[in-house]
């Protein structure tokens, strides 16, 4: 069963295409790596998943809506004026959730702020800041998970909590797409992965044991040249 | 093909023009042309006439740029606006001159020189601010966005400045004709001259436009390599 | 799932909290509005009762400059941390977002104009508290204006350079109109005259004012946050 779909999506930026016709078909349940250099259109196919782009041809489909998805995009995505508790519990009544204040409790029990959470967002560290903001993907249980990137820059704690809770959502049946450069944390994770060149997607698959040992493998049988 | 159309619109409208001028000065009466200083008129009311027109345009470009997201739309749009901001400059000039002529001030703030002004202060927004976004489809969404914006405030201007105490009335051009044939040949004839350069002008601007969304398209083109 | 209301209501909140913690924007639009006031009376040497012929004026004048800085602020607080992002991803309508960050703007700006009316009443000795209804009433139709448009030019530059310098070449021209029927409106009530018979022209006008700009950016936003 496709939990997201992305049929044949151009994205122009003025005359400019940052996708170019990219299909990609994602099972519920799977975790897909998003491979693909810079400039590929990784932040640019996510961004459209998440509804926060509209694609100029080509059509997106998901099998929920936007209370089901979590994104997490290249900034945090919280406010620095408000304790983390206000934050979670700010998004929590935006997303939707049932019992906001317990949902924010449990989630900073989870992710480790317990007992900052009536801190300021600002005076956090910035691994703590990234704790906060995945806490704040997550708060929601989302069917659909949206990464941009997710391990870069995260301290070894909280890349340890980042790769506890996609488990664990995994486990209870969410699909994730994850753009990453980081490919070794995301292979560990993945069913599947995507190469994405051009704004095309070149490859699309389970995760090979290739793929596994040697990661730039992808790059160089699907990809150009460097 | 293009840069043809645009030659002959443009020397076109020239030769109508200087045309209209001639016929001004050596067939009307003097006192159709309002003494020497009249025939300005003949500029003044028809380019307010153009401004006018042409941001009616944009406003309808705009809104089918939002609807249907096509870029001839925004390209359109931003020389109509441009276009037309022109004129209304011309308009506001010409008026200004012809005042100084008549009265012996240069401004006043009565009806019509005001609402003009604010015509040129509205779009003048939109002038300065579109350069300043960067990326192609932003920068035709938000000024499609001001545009209207802008369009809807003209009849808002309108009623605003008929408060009471706000401005008084614009003095009429008592204009001494000869019969209404005089002086409507040289207004239609003045409009077509400037209709002509109008069009002359937006074809420029509209080939700036698109090739510049080119040159940008193959600059992050490159940069993706 | 919340309605549309209730989230705007919850977006209002998010704003005011975030506001009235660090006081930012509150403390630079009264201070400025403080110093202009000042400035203001440099400008003119005029005898008490000729004041009241432009008393109308500088008020406004105090107020949309303030204004401005208040509402600049509705959007350009959610560039840092991407938080933008996050609440167009969310199920929040994009006219809600908009309209409780519109509610915000004027409830702060309403703080702001309620600091600096007894200031311009003390420097200039205008006596304000006389037909207050009518004074309140202007108050809240024109700051209504001024923050509906300014809210929404706030979301069209927030990506813009030179964000601060491009919003008052857009806000103030379009405002004109309302401004023009505030301050006429607040000089009539100053100099003692009712706002009945032609002077409710200025009520009609702000009225028609907030009317085309509300229906326009509640429908228009959607346009200018997902493109």
């Amino acid at each position: 069963m496709l939990a997201v779909a992305a049929d044949r999506v151009w994205k122009y930026f003025g005359d400019y295409p940052a996708l170019r016709g990219a299909s990609l078909e994602v099972h519920k349940g799977a975790c897909v790596a998003l491979l693909g250099r810079n400039g590929a259109g990784k932040t640019t196919l996510l961004r459209i998943l998440a509804n926060l782009s509209r694609p100029t041809k080509g059509e997106i489909r998901a099998s929920v809506g936007k209370s089901g998805i979590g994104y997490l995009g290249h900034g945090i995505g919280v406010y620095d004026d408000l304790s983390a508790t206000e934050n979670l519990i700010l998004f929590g009544e935006l997303m939707g959730v049932a019992d906001p204040k317990k949902s924010a409790a449990e989630a900073l029990e989870r992710v480790g702020l317990g007992r900052v959470k009536d801190g300021l967002a600002r005076e956090f560290s910035r691994g703590m800041r990234q704790r906060l903001a995945v806490a704040r993907a997550f708060l929601h249980k989302p069917e659909i998970l949206l990464l941009d990137e997710p391990f870069t820059s995260l301290d070894d704690r909280a890349i340890a909590v980042l790769q506890s809770l996609l488990k664990d959502a995994l486990a209870s049946g969410a699909t994730i797409v994850m753009s990453t450069h980081q490919i070794r944390e995301a292979m560990e994770l993945a069913t599947d992965v995507a190469l994405l060149e051009r704004g095309k997607v070149v490859f699309a698959g389970p995760r090979a044991g290739e793929m596994l040992s040697d990661p730039t493998w992808l790059y160089r049988t699907y990809g150009e040249p460097a | 093909m293009r840069e043809k159309a645009t030659y002959a619109l443009g020397i076109l409208g020239a030769i109508v023009m200087i045309w209209n001028l001639h016929h001004i000065f050596t067939q009307m009466a003097p006192e159709s042309a309002q003494g020497m200083a009249g025939w300005i008129l003949f500029i003044h009311v028809p380019a307010d006439f153009m401004g006018d027109i042409l941001y009616t345009v944009a406003l309808v470009t705009s809104i089918l740029f939002l609807v249907k997201k096509d870029f001839t739309y925004d390209s359109i749009s931003v020389a109509c606006i441009e276009v037309g901001t022109m004129f209304i400059l011309v308009n506001l000039v010409t008026g200004s001159i012809w005042g100084k002529n008549q009265w012996g001030i240069w401004w006043t703030w009565d009806l019509r020189l005001t609402t003009q002004l604010m015509k040129f202060l509205l779009y003048l927004g939109y002038l300065v601010v579109r350069p300043a976004i960067a990326e192609a489809t932003q920068r035709a969404t938000m000024s499609a966005f001001i545009a209207i914006f802008a369009y809807a405030d003209v009849p808002l201007v309108m009623m605003a400045i008929r408060l009471p105490n706000v401005r008084t009335q614009h003095p009429s051009p008592v204009i001494e004709t000869g019969g209404i044939n005089d002086v409507a040949v040289p207004f239609v004839v003045g409009i077509i001259a400037q209709l002509l350069m109008a069009l002359a002008l937006m074809l420029v601007r509209l080939h700036q436009e698109n090739t510049r969304r080119e040159i940008d398209s193959l600059r992050r083109e490159l940069h993706a390599l | 799932m919340k309605s549309g209301l209730a989230t705007a209501l919850t977006i209002a909140r998010k704003d005011l909290r975030t506001e009235l913690r660090t006081k930012e924007s509150i403390n630079a639009a009264a201070s400025f509005a403080l110093v202009i006031l000042v400035i203001f009376s440099f400008a003119f040497n005029l005898e008490r009762d000729e004041f009241y012929a432009i008393s109308g004026g500088l008020l406004w004048l105090v107020y949309s400059f303030a204004g401005a800085l208040i509402v600049n602020r509705a959007f350009s607080r959610e560039l840092p941390n991407d938080c933008l992002d996050v609440l167009i991803a969310s199920p929040a309508p994009g006219w809600a977002i908009f309209l409780g960050k519109a509610v915000a703007a004027f409830l702060l700006l309403l703080l702001v104009e309620a600091i600096s009316l007894p200031v311009f009443g003390l420097f200039y000795n205008i006596r304000w508290t006389e037909s207050l209804g009518w004074l309140v009433l202007i108050i809240l139709l024109a700051t209504w204006g001024m923050t509906i448009v300014g809210s929404a030019f706030s979301a069209v530059i927030v990506n813009v350079r030179l964000r601060e310098l491009m919003l008052p070449v857009l806000l103030y021209p379009i405002l004109i109109p309302l401004l023009i029927a505030a301050m006429g409106g607040t000089t009539a009530l100053f100099q003692g005259e009712p706002l009945t018979g032609e002077n409710f022209g200025y009520i009609r006008q702000l009225i028609g004012f907030d009317a085309v700009y509300t229906a326009l950016a509640l429908y228009m936003i959607e346009f200018i946050l997902v493109f």
